[in-house]
C-alpha cells in the first residue's frame, strides 16, 4: 500500500504531469485498442485548475501534483503542492472535477422533486441536505411542520450522522495505513445503512425528508431496531478506540499533524469539526437550535490541539454523542402526523385516493406541477457531519425556484487545507486532507 | 506416441480457453471512484458484501497495474480528459464497467455540466443501473463481465463504433463542443 | 418557452413599480445590527425576510460593509457568498427603496460571539458586473467569490486569484445565468443496432 500513503509514488501522478505547466505528455493519448481509434481527441488535454502565480525561490522548489485520480483524496480533489525537497511550501486545491451542475438542475425541478436533486450533493450525509432544502422551502411558505415530523427528522440526521463519521473512521484508517479500520469502520456503518434502508427504502440518497415533512411513517419495530444498532456502534467504537486511540503509531502518524489555530479556522470560514477541534465549541445544534435539538441532552464535542489526531478523536465521540440522541429520539418521538395535513403542500393518504376526487386531483396536481411558492428569498442553516450546510433558497411565485444554492460546508473547510499543510512533510499531506474529511459532491455541487 | 504412454494425467483444452479462464479470474480494477457510487463500491469491497469471494477485490492505486476500471459516479465536463488519461493508461487487455446512471447517460443530471454517457468517452462493456447501484448490483456486473470474458473472443475484444453513447451533446455557450473527446 | 414574453414584462414592471416607491418610507430597522449598518452606510435599506434580517446595500461600499461588520460588529465570518440571477423571474421580492438589478450578489455573515446572523444582498447591474471584493476582510470568501465569477461572471475588485473554480479553465459562458448553459438537454435515444 505504499501507494496510498505517500501521493508522489502514484506513477499517473509523475507522469502526467511536468514541472510547472500540466499538459500531460501527448503520447499517452495515442496507445489506444481498436475501438478507442475513433474517439481520439481532437485537441491537446489540458488538465485544468489555474496556473500558480509564480514559483518562488528559482531552481529549490519543485512541484508536484496530486490527484485529482488519486485513492486517499476522497474522491476527485486535486492538489498541487510546491515542495521543497519533501517540505510543503505551499498547498492549493484544485475542485471542479465533479461539478455537477446541480444548482441549475435545481432550478428545472419543482420543490417536490427538489429533495432528490440536493440529497446527492452530499452523498455521505444525504438526509442533511434533503433537512436544510425542507427547512428552507418551509420558511418560504411559512408551514409548521408536525412535531412527530420534527423528531423523526432529527432521529434520522443523527443516525445519518453517525454512518457519515462511521465512514469517516473507515477512510481515514485506510488513508493512515490502519487497513483493519476499513473493515471494522464498514462493519457498523452497513448495519446502519440496513436500519437506513428500512426506514427510508434506500441505502443512500434517501429523499426521505421532504418539504412538508417526510416522506413516510417509520416502520414497524423501529425502536428496536434502533437500540440494537445503538448498542452495536457503541460496542465497535469503544473497539476504534481501543486500536487505534492509544496506539503509539497512530499518534505519531498525527499528532501536532495539520494544526489550525481558532483565528485562522474562523478567518477561512472553516466549520463543523475544523472549528471545534481548535477549541471553539461552536455547533448548530446547540447555539441555534433547529429542530428540537433543544429538547434533548448532548453535549458539544470540542478539543484543544486542532490537529488531526484531535479531529479524529472528536469524530469518535460524536458518534457517541449521536447515539446518545438517537436513544433519546427512541423514548420521546410523540405520535402524531409525520406531514402537514395541507394538502396544497402533502399528498394525501393513498387510500383517500380510492375515494375522494379532490384527493385524487391534489395528489395529481402535487406531483405534476407541485406547489407554488410566494415570492421571497430566505437562508436555512443546519449542523451536517462537516460543518454547516446551509441553502439559499429564492423564489419566483411559480412552481420552482429561481435559485437554489447549497452552502456546503466541505467546499469552505477546504480552504483552511493550505494553512494546515504549509511546512509540513508530504507523507502528511494524506492525513490534512483525510481529517478535512472533504466530500467532493459537496464541493463541486 | 500414443497419449497413453505418458506416465502422468493431464487434461487437454484449447489455449484460447486457458487464456479467457485466466483473464476473467484475475480482473484486477482500478480504484476510481468519482462521487456516490463510489461509497456502494467500497461497500461491496468490504466485509459484509466481500468481493474477494470472485477474486476482484484486489483494488489497484495505479491505472497501470489494472485492467479493470470501474467508473463509479458521475463524468463532469472537467473530469472527462482525466477519465480517459487514466484509461489509456491501463494495460491491455482492459474493461470499463460504468457504475450507476450518471455514469451511464448522466441520469438525472441532463445539463451543462456532466458528460452524457462515459461511453462517450471510453468504451464501456458492463452498464450497471441504479442511484447508487447496490454492491449486490454491481457485483451482477462484474460477474457479467467475467461471463463476456468466457464467452468472447481474445484476439479482437470489441467491434470499432462511431462513438459510444446516446450522442448526446452539451456545447458552450459559442457553440463549440465542451469535451472534445467524444468527437472523432 | 411561450411566456418568456410575458415574464420579461413583469420584470419592467416591478422595476417601475418600486422605483415610484419613496424611500422615507421604509421602517427603521428592528435588528441592532441592521441598524449600525443603516446608521453607518446611509442608503442601506433594511428588510427583514422571514424572520432573517436582511440589508440592501450599494455595491461600491461593499468591501467597507465587510470591514464594519468584522471590526466594528463582531461579525466573526463569512459564511456564504453566492448571486441570484433574475432574468426571467415570473415575479419578484420587491423592496421599497431598492433599485432591482438583473443580479444580486449575497453574502451571509455569522457571528459567533453574539449568535447572530445577518444577509447582506447588492444590486449588480449586468452592464458592469464588478463589485468590490470582500476577501480583504474575510479571507474565507475566496472560495465563494471565485464560484461566483466562475457560475455569474461577476467580477470581484481586489480579489487575490480571480480564476475559474468549478468549470474547465477554457470555458466560455457563465452556466448559471439564466440564458446560457443549458438546465437540461434533451434526451435522445440512440438507434438499436439490432435487426427488427
Amino acid at each position: 500500500m505504499s501507494d496510498t500513503r505517500d501521493g508522489t509514488r502514484d506513477d499517473s501522478d509523475a507522469r502526467s504531469h511536468d514541472e510547472d505547466d500540466f499538459v500531460p505528455d501527448p503520447r499517452l493519448t495515442q496507445q489506444t485498442d481498436e475501438g478507442a481509434q475513433e474517439l481520439q481527441p481532437t485537441r491537446d488535454l489540458v488538465v485544468t485548475g489555474g496556473p500558480w502565480p509564480e514559483v518562488e525561490g528559482e531552481g529549490d522548489t519543485m512541484i508536484i501534483n496530486m490527484g485529482p485520480q488519486h485513492p486517499s483524496t476522497h474522491g476527485v480533489l486535486r492538489v498541487m503542492l510546491e515542495l521543497d525537497a519533501e517540505t510543503i511550501v505551499r498547498a492549493k486545491p484544485v475542485v471542479g472535477y465533479l461539478h455537477t451542475g446541480m444548482e441549475k438542475t435545481g432550478e428545472e425541478l419543482t420543490y417536490v422533486q427538489g429533495a432528490t436533486n440536493v440529497t446527492r450533493m452530499d452523498y455521505a450525509s444525504p438526509l442533511s441536505n434533503e433537512l436544510v432544502f425542507s427547512m428552507a422551502v418551509e420558511q418560504l411558505l411559512d408551514v409548521e411542520v408536525p412535531p412527530r415530523a420534527t423528531w423523526i427528522r432529527m432521529y434520522l440526521n443523527e443516525l445519518n450522522r453517525i454512518a457519515s463519521h462511521l465512514l469517516w473512521q473507515a477512510t481515514n484508517g485506510l488513508d493512515m495505513g490502519a487497513l483493519s479500520m476499513i473493515i471494522y469502520g464498514w462493519r457498523e456503518r452497513e448495519e446502519t445503512l440496513r436500519l437506513l434502508e428500512k426506514i427510508t427504502g434506500l441505502r443512500m440518497n434517501n429523499n426521505y425528508i421532504r418539504p412538508g415533512g417526510v416522506a413516510a411513517e417509520l416502520p414497524d419495530g423501529w425502536q428496536d431496531d434502533t437500540l440494537e444498532l445503538c448498542n452495536l456502534v457503541e460496542k465497535g467504537t469503544a473497539e476504534y478506540d481501543e486500536l487505534l486511540t492509544g496506539n503509539p503509531i497512530w499518534q505519531e502518524r498525527l499528532t501536532g499533524v495539520g494544526v489550525i489555530t481558532t483565528e485562522q479556522a474562523l478567518a477561512l470560514s472553516a466549520s463543523g469539526p475544523i472549528l471545534r477541534s481548535t477549541g471553539f465549541p461552536w455547533d448548530l445544534r446547540k447555539s441555534q437550535p433547529y429542530l428540537a435539538y433543544d429538547e434533548v441532552d448532548f453535549d458539544v464535542v470540542y478539543t484543544q490541539n486542532g490537529d488531526c489526531y484531535d479531529r479524529y478523536r472528536l469524530r469518535l465521540q460524536e458518534i457517541l454523542e449521536s447515539v446518545k440522541i438517537v436513544r433519546q429520539c427512541v423514548e420521546k418521538t410523540p405520535p402524531g402526523d409525520y406531514r402537514v395535513q395541507d394538502r396544497k403542500v402533502s399528498p394525501p393518504p393513498r387510500a383517500r385516493i380510492d375515494e375522494s376526487m379532490e384527493a385524487l386531483i391534489h395528489h395529481f396536481k402535487l406531483f405534476t406541477e407541485g406547489f407554488k411558492v410566494p415570492p421571497g428569498e430566505t437562508y436555512a442553516a443546519v449542523e451536517s457531519p462537516r460543518g454547516e450546510v446551509g441553502c439559499y433558497l429564492v423564489a419566483d411565485g411559480t412552481g420552482k425556484p429561481c435559485r437554489l444554492h447549497i452552502r456546503g460546508p466541505s467546499f469552505y473547510n477546504l480552504q483552511s487545507m493550505p494553512p494546515m499543510m504549509k511546512d509540513r512533510l508530504i507523507a502528511d499531506a494524506v492525513a490534512v486532507i483525510s481529517t478535512i474529511d472533504p466530500i467532493m459532491g459537496e464541493v463541486d455541487r | 506416441m500414443g497419449l497413453e504412454q505418458v506416465p502422468y494425467s493431464f487434461l487437454t483444452g484449447r489455449l484460447e480457453d486457458l487464456v479467457k479462464w485466466a483473464r476473467r479470474n484475475s480482473v484486477w480494477p482500478a480504484t476510481f471512484g468519482l462521487a456516490c457510487c463510489a461509497l456502494e463500491l467500497m461497500a461491496a469491497g468490504a466485509a459484509h458484501y466481500d468481493l474477494a469471494r470472485y477474486g476482484m477485490e484486489v483494488f489497484r492505486a495505479s491505472p497501470r497495474q489494472a485492467d479493470r476500471m470501474i467508473v463509479a459516479g458521475r463524468v463532469s465536463q472537467k473530469m472527462g480528459p482525466v477519465l480517459r488519461q487514466v484509461y489509456d493508461q491501463m494495460v491491455e487487455p482492459k474493461w470499463v464497467i460504468s457504475m450507476g446512471v450518471c455514469a451511464s447517460t448522466g441520469g438525472m443530471f441532463n445539463n451543462y455540466a456532466l458528460v452524457q454517457g462515459v461511453d462517450q468517452i471510453v468504451p464501456v462493456d458492463v452498464y450497471v443501473p441504479g442511484c447508487p447501484p447496490g454492491p449486490e448490483t454491481l457485483m451482477q456486473g462484474i460477474l457479467m463481465l467475467h461471463d463476456q470474458i468466457r464467452s468472447g473472443e481474445i484476439m479482437k475484444r470489441r467491434a470499432g463504433t462511431a462513438h459510444g453513447g446516446a450522442g448526446i451533446q452539451v456545447e458552450q455557450r459559442d457553440g463549440t463542443r465542451a469535451d472534445s473527446l467524444a468527437t472523432r | 418557452m411561450p411566456d418568456d414574453d410575458a415574464r420579461e414584462d413583469a420584470h419592467k414592471n416591478a422595476d417601475t413599480r418600486v422605483e415610484e416607491e419613496d424611500k422615507e418610507n421604509a421602517p427603521p430597522p428592528d435588528d441592532e445590527v441592521a441598524a449600525a449598518v443603516v446608521e453607518r452606510f446611509p442608503g442601506t435599506v433594511f428588510h427583514r425576510s422571514h424572520g432573517q434580517p436582511v440589508v440592501y446595500v450599494d455595491r461600491a461600499i461593499w468591501a467597507d460593509l465587510g470591514g464594519f461588520l468584522r471590526d466594528e460588529q463582531q461579525f466573526t465570518q463569512c459564511i456564504d457568498v453566492t448571486a441570484v440571477d433574475h432574468l426571467v423571474d415570473a415575479a419578484r421580492l420587491s423592496v421599497p427603496g431598492v433599485t432591482p438589478e438583473r443580479f444580486e450578489l449575497v453574502a451571509s455573515f455569522l457571528s459567533h460571539p453574539r449568535n447572530r446572523r445577518i444577509r447582506a444582498i447588492c444590486e449588480v447591474p449586468a452592464a458592469d458586473p464588478s463589485v468590490p471584493s470582500l476577501t480583504d476582510a474575510y479571507p474565507g470568501a475566496n472560495f465563494g467569490e471565485r464560484e461566483v465569477y466562475d457560475l455569474f461572471g461577476i467580477t470581484f475588485t481586489g480579489h487575490p486569484d480571480l480564476v475559474r473554480i468549478l468549470m474547465p479553465d477554457d470555458w466560455v459562458g457563465y452556466p448559471l445565468r439564466k440564458d446560457d448553459a443549458p438546465a437540461r438537454v434533451p434526451v435522445t435515444f440512440k438507434e438499436d443496432p439490432r435487426p427488427r
